[in-house]
């Protein structure tokens, strides 16, 4: 069996087995157990809305901490554009970055520079004649993820080019073992994020056979670091990136990005990005060249592991980018072997119903039509699995049970008692209906 | 089991209220995901019958739709108490619509509806009297 590395992690002391995670999830794929939530590792696309919605906080992000940085020789720091929108009061991103030296880092080398490599790589992609249109960004993890279990007609759509993160150290590493001439593990590339899925998209990747980034450490672990340090730093200039790298930290800063095209549509929030999703697989989204999609709500600047505000940043980001030149960096013909995917994405089908032919999958969806009727259809949560339908299709493959519902064993629990003649409830005087 | 190799659904798609119209369809659409229909098959499935059931909404009052599916193949009946369509070559025709203003102000009656019908589908009928109703009668084939 495969093994998979999901960006979510479990408290168990801190899990009270409440229904909230499982109500939550776009895959429907938590399930409490034995009065504990459990991720199903196929189905989990690392959107973070279980991370967002537990009231308990049992639900935490992975990533690596900050001592990381020491593990290598030369670190070098790929800041997310979405980290410059955190701060108040900062008017010269030079001060952030030339900050990151405080903390360890040998080198910074700007993701935001990534990205307007990539966003010329797309423009040059969109132009072929032979592409599927609508063009998918391949940016956000969790989109590529969604779309691979759930939507199989749209993966041809997808870009396959890596994301501005995986670009970003494939770059810096070349260029500074030219420059240092220190043998590869002596060098590490630590990104750091507004999202826990970047670490999956890191330990898993989608696309390439392996990732060259080292580390992913937390944007909300660096900041008060940074606070500081900003205070006692001398600025140098060390920002190589223009408008449209930082405009990718928030939702439609791809697309606008792409400047030679108008036909775009850019959508935040994985109930949105689905919907849309749907409509795209319909064909009734009209005649568009690219569609941004971000899982979180104001795109990157609305990762779980960011401090501010999303809307905050964005209105941020907006001054700081005033007086930047549009793009710093193109695309150089040695580049596009690094930017490309070297895999192609592959729909795995752990959504269906499953069977090994038609006749079984048949078989299966009749057995969950007669358990549903059987079953109250509240879908309070009770049984574990967030809809009765998610219970009908548990029973069927094998790993729920009908004696899971809460409701029903209520039910079948008074019609015993009452046949031995036992009160089903005390008695405290007062009439029941 | 041979019982099993057959699923029948039947929606009824409201004359009055636009915004539910595409429910059958995306619920259709669902299922078909769900049995693990190629991603094609699913996709002129939903297509069609989205086109159709927007056409009850529009012009037929509403109706009812009546689907079968097998594994080879995916059959739908839409069938209404409409006005019904006097000309239907006319009616076939691409850009030919009868869709009123409020209906057009919100991207609709571009005249598509039944020529995308056919198109999407591998087999397709349609029968009509003025006054009585229409019959539609589509299938998607499974490769």
């Amino acid at each position: 069996m495969r093994e998979f590395f999901h960006s979510v992690t479990l408290d168990r002391d801190k899990c009270k087995g409440c229904i909230n995670c499982i109500k939550r999830c776009p895959t429907e794929a938590i399930r409490v157990r034995d009065g504990k939530a459990a991720i199903s590792p196929e189905r989990c696309i690392d959107c973070g809305e279980c991370i967002r919605i537990c009231p308990h906080h049992a639900k935490q992000p992975i990533y690596d901490p900050l001592s990381v940085i020491g593990d290598y020789k030369y670190a070098i720091a790929l800041p997310a554009p979405s980290l410059y929108a955190q701060f108040n009061n900062l008017e010269d991103t030079d001060l952030l970055l030339t900050s990151l030296r405080g903390l360890g880092f040998a080198e910074v080398f700007e993701v935001a520079r990534a990205a307007e490599i990539i966003s010329d790589a797309t423009r040059q992609y969109l132009a072929r004649p032979d592409v599927k249109k609508p063009v998918i960004s391949s940016a956000c993890p969790a989109v590529s993820r969604l779309i691979r279990v759930r939507f199989p007609e749209l993966v041809p759509n997808v870009l396959p080019l890596v994301a501005p993160v995986e670009l970003a150290p494939r770059l810096a590493k070349r260029e500074a073992a030219r420059r240092t001439g220190l043998p590869p593990q002596d060098i590490g590339a630590i990104f750091i994020s507004p999202c826990p899925a970047k670490v999956t998209a890191m330990r898993m990747p989608i696309g390439s056979e392996k990732s060259e980034l080292d580390a992913v450490v937390a944007i909300k672990d660096v900041y008060p670091k940074l606070l500081h340090l900003m205070k006692h730093t001398d600025a140098q200039p060390v920002s190589a990136s223009g408008r449209i790298g930082m405009g990718w930290a928030e939702s439609g800063g791809e697309a606008a990005g792409l400047i030679s095209t108008e036909r775009y549509l850019a959508a935040d929030g994985i109930e949105n990005v689905i919907k849309v999703l749907e409509d795209l697989e319909d064909e009734k989204l009209g005649e568009l060249d690219f569609v941004e999609l971000d899982a979180c709500a104001g795109g990157c600047v609305g990762g779980v592991l960011t401090v501010e505000n999303p809307y905050i940043a964005k209105a941020k980001l907006k001054l700081l980018r005033r007086y930047l030149p549009v793009s710093r960096n193109h695309l150089v013909a040695d580049m596009n072997e690094l930017a490309a995917w070297d895999r192609p994405m592959e729909y795995q089908p752990v959504l269906e119903l499953g069977g090994s032919d038609a006749s079984e999958s048949f078989a299966r969806y009749s057995e969950m039509q007669r358990l549903l009727k059987a079953l109250p259809g509240l879908d309070c949560g009770s049984c574990g699995a967030p809809t009765c339908q998610a219970l009908a299709e548990d029973i069927v493959k094998g790993v729920g049970s009908f004696d899971d519902c809460v409701v029903l064993m209520r039910q079948r629990m008074e019609a015993v008692l009452r046949a031995l003649s036992i009160n089903p409830l005390p008695d405290d005087g007062k009439k029941e209906n | 089991m041979a019982a099993a190799e057959t699923i029948e659904l039947h929606y009824q798609v409201p004359g009055d209220d636009f915004t539910r119209a595409g429910e059958a369809s995306a619920d259709l659409k669902a299922r078909l995901k769900a049995l693990g229909f190629p991603p094609d098959a699913v996709r002129k499935t939903a297509i069609a019958l989205y086109e159709g059931e927007i056409n009850l909404a529009i012009h037929a009052g509403g109706g009812a739709i009546d689907v079968d599916v097998t594994p080879a193949r995916i059959h739908m009946v839409l069938s209404d108490h409409g006005p019904g369509i006097a000309d239907i070559p006319l009616a076939m025709s691409e850009g030919y619509s009868t869709a009123p203003d409020e209906v057009r102000s919100l991207g609709f009656g571009a005249g598509m509806g039944l020529p995308n019908m056919k198109k999407y589908s591998d087999e397709f009928s349609i029968e009509s009297t003025v006054g009585v109703g229409t019959r539609i009668e589509m299938a998607v084939l499974v490769s």
